[in-house]
């Protein structure tokens, strides 16, 4: 049986983790390839760097970056934030990382995901989408982390990006993100009930119902969160022997 | 020994090379080459595979001398072989992603894609899954039954003769995944991004 996967996000700014896991016995709280390869000893099925450095400048520290981590993770890794051209795309995945995650170009122009999932494969593609209610059953997708609306309906994206090629959609909720209220599972649900590529959930995780949540109710093949494994309140072990107490099906 | 990772510009196999490099060190001499006189004189080869059936055998075709160095070397001089992933499934005769194409014909059978039941079952098939061994088989030296192995695919390789299945999981049916006939391997998974067990896997394929 496929397994629930757990995914802990880094959030990534000039090369330095930002909210990184506040572990005594690191040497550096702030160097993604350390925290990436606790993560990784811990059990995480997955690790998604998601890079927010705001100048393009700096793309080659997050290249340098997955280089690094590529080297001591063997699982898989999936690198987001700033992918805009094929170019990027490249570049990430010759340095070591598995999945890339489109975003804001996607909004832009779809073609771009096809463009991509035609040269690396679906299996590399990954589209996040950052979402927020406008009314009753309705969300709209938002770029630019969540400053800039686009009038576009989140229901109607997930399907176009699926049919032109995504392998995963990567789906968060703007409202949540940051709340620790827990994911937005009606959106969860409708995302994945209209799509027949797996979903990840994220934004708002603030407790370990909340990761049950997204896979039950929400119907997501996988759960990503970044506070709740940053700041150690919860470690991936004991987040997956919880899951698996409710059962829902880990990798232990 | 010396090892090579054949480089035909099938997509990302960055993955691919860190852990056979991380296992390999200072063990075995690793290049990732498409020269036909190093794959030659190469000791065992390891076939990646990413994206389509169709673009992978495409790849393939382009290198001149490149498919007949490797039967050569599988079917003649039968030294080892492991295609991982779309790797595994050219050993099949035929494909059906993105458009029917030929395979490499070594493992009678074909590839296709896997019935997601009416969308019960998403695809790709992506994640943690469990193997069940069906046969003893050198690579799963060590390597418990229902170990968890990961995956990423959509189609998958259905072997005429069921004798060389080593294992297999489940996903809307009993998929394959992982084969051995003679002195060829091939997994349907990813042991280079299945965390410590895939790199014992790599370490057993190392080591025949």
């Amino acid at each position: 049986m496929l397994k629930n996967r757990i995914i802990p996000c880094l959030d990534v700014k000039n090369g330095r983790v930002v909210k990184g896991i506040n572990f005594v016995e690191l040497k550096d709280a702030g160097d993604p390839v350390e925290q990436a390869k606790i993560y990784s000893d811990g059990g995480a099925d997955e690790i998604c760097f998601l890079d927010i450095t705001a100048s393009n400048e700096n793309r080659d520290t997050i290249i340098d970056i997955v280089r690094k981590t590529a080297k001591e993770c063997f699982v898989p890794l999936t690198v987001g934030g700033g992918v805009r051209t094929i170019q990027n795309i490249t570049d990430l995945l010759l340095a070591g990382a598995d999945k890339v995650s489109i975003n804001t170009a996607a909004v832009k122009d779809v073609n771009f995901v096809r463009e991509a999932s035609k040269k690396f494969g679906s299996q590399c593609i990954v589209v996040a989408i950052d979402a927020k209610k406008v009314s009753d059953g309705k969300w709209e997708v938002f770029t630019h982390g969540g400053r800039n609306k686009t009038k576009i309906d989140a229901v109607e994206f997930a399907k176009q990006v699926e049919a032109n090629g995504a392998g995963e959609i990567l789906l968060t909720s703007m409202d949540r993100d940051g709340t620790k209220s827990g994911y937005d599972v009606e959106l969860l649900k409708t995302i994945t009930d209209s799509t027949n590529i797996p979903v990840i959930a994220s934004g708002g995780v603030g407790t370990l119902d909340h990761l049950c949540d997204g896979i039950v109710k929400g119907g997501a093949s996988a759960v990503l969160a970044a506070s709740i494994f940053h700041y150690g309140e919860y470690k991936i072990k004991e987040a997956k022997e919880y899951l698996n107490s409710k059962n829902v099906s880990v990798r232990l | 020994m010396n090892v090579t990772i054949v480089d035909y510009q099938s997509g990302n196999i960055s993955s691919v090379i860190n852990s056979f490099t991380e296992v390999a060190k200072g063990k075995v001499n690793l290049e990732v080459t498409s020269d036909i006189k190093k794959i030659k004189s190469s000791d065992k080869i390891v076939l990646p595979g990413q994206g389509s059936f169709k673009s992978c055998v495409d790849s393939l075709n382009s290198i001149n001398g490149l498919v007949e160095t490797l039967k050569e070397f599988t079917m003649t001089n039968k030294k080892p072989l492991l295609g991982i992933c779309v790797g595994l499934q050219m050993f099949a005769d035929v494909g059906y992603e993105e458009a029917e194409t030929k395979g490499l014909g070594w493992i009678s059978g074909k590839v296709s894609k896997i019935d997601n039941q009416k969308g019960k079952f998403k695809l790709p098939h992506i994640g943690w899954n469990e193997i069940e061994i069906q046969k003893e088989s050198k690579i799963f030296k060590d390597i418990k039954n229902k170990s968890h192995m990961y995956f990423v695919h959509s189609y998958q390789f259905i072997p005429e003769d069921k004798s060389v299945i080593s294992s297999t999981t489940d996903y809307s049916s009993k998929i394959v995944c992982s084969v051995e006939k003679d002195n060829l391997f091939g997994t349907q998974f990813h042991p280079e991004k299945s965390d410590k067990i895939g790199l014992k896997i790599i370490d057993n394929f190392l080591k025949l």
